[in-house]
């Protein structure tokens, strides 16, 4: 156990103590860190990039999570239906997910090209004259959102895994009470889901402000900051500017938001969440 | 319209039904696949494209005869052997550092008795909770003030101090290892170490294989890490190098190229997840089970 909580203490609690008090100071690796207080923080709210970046992050959150939830649970219920050959399209559904990174990354930029990216010649088939994507600032952030929408078979398993926890027994029952195919998903599956939509929601919110391979790789967070990711404009302050103090800002900034966002989920969990004691208590 | 007046026509059966039920979801999933499987199939169509067919319009969707020469051609013009051998050098000592060092944190915390063991656990836990970020510029000054930038180390050694992820997934598989196996043990005199390594190790064998899957393509796909620490391009990995062909002068915006290095970096990982799938949808469907 020892070489477990040794590596917490190096890596984890020390860092954190270590990034909290660098966030006082104004550090440039070269010469020796000043304490300048608040200052960070200061210019942080004053900085027109920092809102900017706020910004992008929120939407992007705020439109892949829901729609990524929405889409993967969706297909978990189609490839929850019993027929052969159900398991080469969970294969395929899953593919994305373990190689995504940087290849795949650049892999959209080219899909995305304006010209003649396969996304615009499909739209071009269809009559719809395809945006520029990457090089427009009002379509650069929908590109990224539909390239994460391309990885969401992680959540879709976890999804099928839930939904095959169901009994078949409550289905049978709602059936003969005469529900149809959307009021069997309505009533049965959606509450006796909802615990693993939270865990989804949660883990959806943190993997969402921490988006940093495709904002970097696609867009480099540009053009004209429209992708400029909270990540990324930490990216930039530590290793390209090296502010390495106002950089531990953005990044307790960024925990703050995570923590303040996920006892939010947290707290609103009994409204919608559906747990197996609570039955007793009905 | 060859049923008399009065019988149920075959789609209102219940048989009918169902049938009908099994078409939609399959048209549903083919869609759905075919978006999935169409940037795979733009990928391979481009690399194996000679240079004037990139960009024309309208596209040519199958080259005729494929030019298999991309893929050497990238293997000339950058070090790409250079690149396999430090990722999969870097990949290999991480596996064998998280797997030796959480299996150990995690027999610990299933069967060692030790004051405020539970207490450290959930401190472990957290750390899940924690965005990267926080912890990024300290360690970053930390293993450059020892002098290890630009080397793999800050890359390898965290491993060895295990992570949370792993270590909650082996805890909970040990948990449901009967006790009794290593109580016979005890009495002949095994000391921990023997029983971890004699009973455990070899009865955890499934839930080890997914965490090797998991940290294999985790690491190999790791972006960030290598992007910060790494400086000299001897020591790129594939995915730092990759980020770099686009403008390149070597690469520069050779679309076919680029592709065909892309198609090569995408193999091992899927080489992987069609040998041990089984493997990948397990460490999902255990990562849920805590949700």
């Amino acid at each position: 156990m020892s070489p477990a909580i040794l590596g917490l203490l190096i890596f984890t609690l020390g860092p954190i103590v270590a990034s909290l008090l660098l966030s006082f100071t104004d550090y440039n690796i070269i010469s020796d860190p000043e304490w300048v207080g608040l200052k960070n923080y200061v210019d942080m709210f004053e900085e027109r990039l920092f809102w900017q970046a706020l910004r992008v992050s929120a939407i992007y959150s705020v439109v892949s999570v829901p729609l990524g939830l929405t889409l993967s649970l969706g297909l978990a219920v189609l490839l929850n239906h019993a027929m052969r050959g159900i398991s080469i399209f969970r294969s395929i559904y899953y593919m994305p997910t373990v190689i995504s990174g940087v290849g795949v990354a650049m892999l959209w930029r080219w899909l995305f090209n304006a010209e003649f990216g396969v996304i615009n010649v499909l739209l071009d088939g269809i009559g719809i004259e395809g945006p520029a994507w990457l090089l427009d600032a009002n379509w650069a952030l929908p590109a990224l959102i539909i390239t994460s929408l391309w990885g969401i078979g992680g959540t879709t398993l976890i999804f099928l895994a839930g939904l095959q926890a169901i009994p078949e027994e409550l289905y049978e029952a709602a059936e003969i009470d005469g529900a149809g195919l959307w009021s069997r998903f309505w009533s049965v599956t959606l509450p006796l889901i909802s615990n693993v939509t939270f865990f989804n929601l949660v883990l959806g919110i943190i993997g969402a402000l921490q988006v940093f391979t495709d904002a970097f790789v696609i867009t480099r967070g540009g053009p004209n900051h429209a992708t400029l990711f909270l990540s990324v404009y930490l990216y930039q302050h530590a290793f390209q500017y090296l502010n390495m103090g106002y950089a531990s800002a953005i990044a307790w900034f960024m925990f703050f938001v995570v923590m303040l966002l996920t006892v939010l989920v947290f707290k609103s969990s009994p409204l919608w969440v559906y747990y197996e004691s609570g039955r007793q208590e009905k | 319209m060859a049923t008399s007046p009065g019988a149920v026509p075959f789609w209102r059966t219940r048989r009918g039904q169902r049938r009908l039920t099994t078409i939609a979801v399959l048209v549903a999933l083919c869609a759905g696949a075919a978006v999935i499987l169409l940037p795979f199939f733009w990928m391979v169509s481009t690399a194996l494209k000679p240079a004037e067919q990139v960009y024309l319009s309208p596209p040519v969707w199958v080259p005729i005869p494929p030019r298999f020469e991309n893929a050497a051609e990238v293997l000339t013009r950058v070090p790409f052997n250079r690149y396999a051998l430090n990722t999969f050098v870097i990949v290999a000592m991480v596996m064998i550092g998280t797997l030796f060092s959480c299996s150990f944190a995690a027999y610990g915390f299933a069967r060692i008795n030790a004051p405020g063991r539970n207490l450290i656990f959930m401190l472990v836990l957290a750390t899940l909770m924690l965005p990267g970020a926080v912890t990024l510029v300290p360690t970053y000054l930390m293993f450059n003030s020892v002098g290890w930038v630009d080397t793999f180390l800050p890359l390898i050694v965290p491993a060895f101090f295990g992570n949370a992820f792993s270590i909650f997934l082996l805890r909970q598989y040990y948990l449901t290892i009967p006790i009794e196996l290593e109580e016979a043990a005890k009495i002949d005199g095994a000391s921990h170490y023997r029983i971890w390594w004699s009973i455990i190790l070899p009865l955890s064998k499934p839930v080890l294989a997914t965490i090797a899957v998991f940290t294999f393509v985790g690491t190999y796909n790791d972006f960030f890490t290598p992007l910060i620490y790494l400086s000299n391009e001897d020591n790129y990995t594939i995915a730092v190098a990759l980020s770099f062909f686009q403008g390149s002068p070597r690469i520069g915006p050779q679309m076919h190229l680029l592709m065909a290095a892309v198609t090569m970096s995408i193999i091992p990982p899927l080489l992987l997840y069609v040998a041990a799938q089984r493997y990948f949808v397990r460490g999902i469907v255990m990562s849920g089970i805590k949700g």
